[in-house]
């Protein structure tokens, strides 16, 4: 396995960082952040035009690009950096990889083709209890009803599903829980934007009352499904942690070069200098742990389920801290709103919990290596 | 150091041929394991990575992690793993003289010579500038007069690379020279040190009226303090992730143990196999996960909550540092040299240690009370609880590598250094006052 991006991997990193540059700058995140959508239309229709970033991964027969998984974590890693507010990894991470990984070739023609143009907003509602990020304890039911289904039940923990058009929603069928396709102007649906943490990353809950739904794949899919898409999800949320990390990084090395305290720059200070170089290694270490894991599951190699928990836990972790320390770095005026630490901040400790906080992605991994015949 | 590299050898596939050609030619386990490491330095396969000029391939990182992957099949042994393959002969290919070069480095791929580092002193630890052991020169010779400490291996050393101090009238910094030093002589007293583990693998070393000859000053008369940033760049990859980077085994050296060269290579492959890699310096005293996890499961400790968690931090740090490094190699082109990325890997080394001590206690629990014979694991966690604190330490501190990280990684302002620009003679440092 090469530990390295190819040549047109970094020149697609350097277009998507030049794009966000101009289209997602702090005075954009701040802006989009006090609107209930969270996003700017206009941008989003350009990311699928001038880009194909909706697209880049999906498959070509379905108006993807067709391009890896590596390509795929460039991006968010990028996103990452920008705090970029736009629906993609709900629209393009969670609920395109859903649609994808349930191998129901007429759902993917009749539904990767919006995603992949961004003219659909997607996302995917499966958490019912916020401890709990897989399938197994919800109790959203689906009832057979003519030629498709109704369900009912609640969701919670949505990502964009105040604003999107498509709602991929997991529900109990009498085969186990199943994946199914909401539009969103059904009947029987209640969608509520709920008040966020990390306010550049909108998330809502859902109240389904007879909402006729479509069914993806068969009764009883759900749990595979879901099992490889918060699989390569949490490896995809792993890069976007580095990304903004590495922000975290470069923010605070700026300023201690700067900031001038007892007639010194802050950073000539071993107190400042080595919380710095402390970032560095971690943020290092967590561009190692999303990549390898991003290689794996570019490979489709069975050590992925081992690397991609190790991944999130340590990348989580280390956003944290970098997060935390750049505050600490800025002082007070890191603790002010019209810095954009805090911004950061709220993304480290919001994605921190997101799809299974690093307590519990180190006990999934502990799990695998105790099930193994030798570590 | 400029690099020539073997133009035949610029894939993986003509590098793993040429390594079976060599080894179908060369290797054969009746021959003295002297006569199999005289071929194997004699053809350039002994440090594949180093200059075609210089007893190498010119192989980048990644070749040459092929090249190795080849000898690994046959459990091949390769020139010894301690100081003078690991720090000297890099620094005097680096610096020294094309005599230097003929007289020294060859010897050290052949298990010759052994050699020691004689840098650290009692008053010059992290400030290692401020050393004050004195060369003086009489005639054709320096005369040596100082202490030493912290310097590893030094009973069975036949060299040692010295800094000595040769002119006191310039600042700290550009008064230095460095030294390839015969330490069999009457000047020279070796002192081991017992250290917290109960071991004695370091020593304090003296020197009184000790002698070394001018022309074996490596690099400039008082540039010493440059061919020292080449050791202790060395180091620091050493000592850090290292990238697997060697042969399987490594062949003893120096001149009291000669006869153990004699032995063939069959029966010296036999006696080490099992034996740990020989990377220098590495992970050497870290347990492995594998022998705790078995542990854990064997005592019902899986079970415990707080031990998985710990299992899960360890195996992440263990992964990580070989991951950092499979990365820094894969970013490193050929020929490219050492650069201040290094301390990260030295950095992340005390990480790992000092989890892996933690995982190895939350699992033993109790029983990390006992130690030697009675203790868990043949007393190999007490050891691992001992020898914790040195990675942190030695090579150059957590503290000095994150000073490096930071100024020449981050180019964060160096802390200023009121002694930099003041004459050595007239600074207080170790047992000099200003009355000196």
């Amino acid at each position: 396995m090469s530990m390295a991006f190819n040549e047109e991997q970094d020149e697609l990193r350097k277009s998507v960082r030049r794009f966000l540059e101009q289209k997602s700058s702090s005075a954009d995140v701040r802006r989009l952040m006090e609107t209930d959508e969270g996003y700017d239309p206009a941008v989003w229709q350009q990311m699928a035009e001038q880009l194909g970033l909706q697209g880049l991964a999906l498959p070509e027969e379905h108006g993807g690009s067709g391009f890896g998984f590596l390509e795929q974590i460039v991006v968010v890693e990028e996103m990452g950096r920008a705090l970029l507010g736009a629906p993609y990894f709900s629209s393009v991470v969670l609920a395109g990889t859903a649609l994808v990984e349930s191998g129901d070739d007429a759902a993917q023609k009749d539904l990767l083709p919006g995603i992949a143009d961004g003219s659909t907003i997607a996302t995917l509602a499966w958490v019912e209890n916020p401890s709990d990020w897989t399938v197994n304890g919800i109790s959203a039911t689906a009832k057979r009803s003519g030629d498709g289904y109704t369900i009912d039940g609640k969701k919670t923990l949505v990502l964009d599903g105040h604003t999107a058009s498509l709602i991929l929603v997991v529900a109990k069928a009498d085969g186990g829980p199943s994946l199914f396709a909401i539009d969103a102007s059904a009947a029987g649906l209640t969608r509520k934007k709920l008040d966020s943490l990390d306010m550049t990353r909108k998330l809502a809950s859902l109240e389904l009352s007879g909402t006729p739904a479509r069914l993806i794949g068969s009764e009883g899919d759900a749990a595979g499904i879901m099992e490889r898409t918060l699989r390569l999800a949490i490896v995809a949320l792993a890069a976007e942690q580095v990304g903004a990390a590495q922000k975290c990084l470069e923010m605070s090395t700026e300023y201690a070069k700067l900031r001038v305290q007892f007639g010194r720059p802050i950073g000539s200070f071993q107190a400042i200098k080595h919380k710095c170089a402390d970032m560095l290694l971690e943020v290092e270490s967590a561009r190692s742990a999303a990549y390898y894991a991003a290689w794996a599951a570019a490979d489709g190699t069975d050590e992925l389920p081992v690397v991609a928990s190790l991944a999130k836990a340590y990348c989580s972790d280390a956003f944290a801290s970098a997060a935390t320390e750049n505050i600490q770095i800025h002082g007070g005026i890191g603790f002010t709103w019209e810095h954009d630490a805090h911004l950061y901040y709220r993304r480290a400790k919001s994605s921190e919990q997101f799809l299974g906080s690093a307590t519990t992605h180190r006990e999934l991994l502990a799990q695998q290596l105790l099930a193994a015949e030798s570590v | 150091m400029t690099t020539t590299a073997d133009a035949a050898l610029t894939n993986a596939g003509a590098v793993r041929d040429a390594v079976r050609a060599f080894l179908d030619e060369n290797f054969d386990r009746d021959i003295s394991l002297r006569t199999w490491l005289s071929r194997l330095v004699d053809s350039g396969w002994a440090s594949p990575q180093w200059s075609t000029d210089w007893f190498g391939k010119g192989l980048s990182a990644d070749l040459a992690a092929v090249a190795f992957d080849e000898f690994r099949k046959v459990k091949a042994p390769g020139p010894p793993a301690g100081l003078g393959r690991m720090l000297a002969a890099p620094t005097i290919i680096a610096h020294g003289s094309d005599e230097q070069k003929q007289q020294f480095v060859r010897r050290i791929l052949t298990g010759e010579d052994a050699w020691c580092q004689l840098f650290s002193e009692p008053g010059a630890g992290s400030d290692l500038a401020s050393l004050q052991t004195r060369a003086e020169l009489d005639g054709d010779e320096y005369v040596v007069n100082g202490q030493k400490v912290w310097t590893s291996g030094a009973l069975g050393a036949d060299l040692g690379m010295l800094l000595a101090r040769t002119d006191v009238d310039v600042p700290k910094h550009r008064g230095i020279s460095y030294f390839a030093f015969e330490m069999d002589q009457p000047g020279v007293e070796v002192r081991p040190l017992k250290q917290i583990t109960g071991d004695a693998s370091f020593a304090e070393v003296f020197f009184t009226d000790a002698r070394v000859p001018a022309a074996n000053v490596i690099g400039e008369l008082n540039g010493g303090w440059g061919t020292a940033m080449t050791t202790l760049m060395n180091e620091r990859v050493g000592l850090g992730a290292g990238a697997g980077l060697n042969f399987p085994i490594s062949a003893p050296a120096g001149r009291k143990i000669q006869d153990q060269l004699e032995v063939s290579v069959g029966d010296y492959i036999d006696k080490v196999s099992g034996g740990r890699s020989a990377q220098a310096g590495s992970a050497g005293r870290n347990m492995g996960l594998g022998a705790l996890v078995a542990y854990a499961k064997k005592n019902g400790r899986d079970k415990d909550p707080g031990v998985r968690d710990q299992i899960a931090r360890a195996y992440t740090l263990n992964q990580l540092l070989a991951w950092n490094g499979l990365r820094a190699k894969a970013a490193a082109k050929a020929g490219k040299g050492l650069g201040p990325e290094a301390s990260l890997g030295k950095l992340m080394m005390s990480h790992v240690t000092r989890q892996n001590r933690e995982t190895a206690l939350a699992i033993v629990a109790g029983d990390a009370m006992l130690a030697g014979k009675d203790g868990p694991l043949g007393g190999s966690v007490a050891s691992q609880v001992l020898f914790t604190p040195a990675p942190s330490i030695y090579g150059g501190s957590d503290q000095v590598q994150r000073n490096i990280i930071g100024e020449r990684v981050l180019g964060l302002p160096k802390d200023p250094d009121i002694s930099r620009d003041v004459p050595f003679r007239d600074l207080k440092v170790g047992t000099q006052s200003k009355a000196n």
